[in-house]
């Protein structure tokens, strides 16, 4: 059971809902996914082409929490004013602070994630910043009062999994609030991986929804998270550098 | 009357007066935007009771795909 901010998620797939191939396709990935909470962006309307379908349509909105993010947003005032937005909508009150400081890496910019976070905090959201993958800076968000804490795996999209496991393990054993790695992840081995070092979550998109096959690979990532939390509970054997053999020595009938 | 409706000017017509007749006008009242009228958001319950008045800065704004 995940639990952000006393509510409880069976799921620890939280799934991104851009760059799909069609809603449909879409649809069938998140219902496969079994994922509880569904990241958006807020952005202007088309106000010519009302008719235009939206995502958000065609899903029933209580069924799922949604996690608006505030992608964009370089400054925290910037974030501030997109979290806002996106809680006047009615349907959340949850907010991914998320500051890009670098538009070629979309490397979080650590200061205005922190500052955006404790405005928030203050205005009474439940704040789930995403953060590059500092121990110091994970402890300082930790402290201000955030409700969990997603440090990247690799740059947004990249797909390169766990660039730097160590830290992600420094950041999860200090933890105090839910660790949901963010951003990166390419593979299921790389979902599998962040949950058996302790993550609590995982949140991917792109790994999804730019798969040869965004539902079959939905459903890969739910069973890998599964499995990793698994292991991770169970407990692993340590590593050794011999061999140890399985079958008993004693009673071979040869030699 | 002329607007800034998300960053660019318009002219609607004078019998808008309000938030609501804004979005009707557009055929956006069924939508799930959110509206902020000179940087100041405008709760859904009050729609009705923002006036809409010339050169205003208007941002309709609404959930997208986004990760």
């Amino acid at each position: 059971m995940l639990t952000i901010a006393n509510r409880n998620f069976h799921s620890r797939l939280l799934l991104g809902t851009g760059k799909y191939p069609d809603y449909s396709i879409q649809k069938q990935a998140v219902d496969v996914s079994e994922a509880e909470i569904l990241t958006f962006s807020v952005r202007r309307m088309n106000i010519f082409e009302a008719d235009q379908p939206n995502f958000l349509e065609t899903i029933d909105t209580d069924q799922y929490t949604l996690l608006p993010n505030t992608a964009g947003a370089k400054t925290a005032e910037e974030a501030v004013r997109t979290a806002r937005l996106a809680k006047a909508s009615g349907l959340c009150d949850m907010i991914k602070v998320e500051v890009i400081g670098d538009q070629r890496t979309l490397l979080p910019d650590p200061i205005e994630t922190l500052k955006a976070s404790e405005i928030l905090l203050e205005k009474g959201f439940i704040v789930l910043p995403y953060t590059s993958d500092d121990v110091m800076l994970a402890k300082r968000l930790q402290d201000l009062g955030v409700h969990a804490i997603m440090p990247g795996a690799s740059p947004i999209g990249s797909g390169q999994g766990i660039i730097n496991p160590l830290n992600l393990q420094f950041i999860i054993e200090q933890s105090t609030v839910p660790v949901i790695v963010d951003a990166g992840i390419g593979s299921p081995t790389d979902a599998a991986q962040a949950m058996e070092i302790g993550a609590d979550g995982v949140l991917l998109n792109t790994a999804v929804s730019q798969a040869e096959d965004p539902v079959k690979m939905a459903r890969a990532m739910k069973l890998s998270i599964e499995g990793g939390r698994l292991g991770y509970e169970a407990g692993r054997i340590p590593k050794k550098t011999y061999a140890t053999a399985s079958s008993p020595t004693e009673g071979m009938s040869i030699g | 009357m002329k607007l800034f409706i998300n960053g660019e000017e318009m002219i609607v017509p004078d019998d808008v007066t309000n938030v609501e007749e804004l979005l009707d006008y557009f055929k956006l009242n069924n939508k799930a935007g959110i509206v902020e009228r000179n940087q100041v958001i405008v709760d859904r319950s009050l729609h009705a009771e923002e006036a809409v008045t010339n050169e205003d800065r208007i941002e309709i704004v609404h959930f997208v795909g986004g990760g």
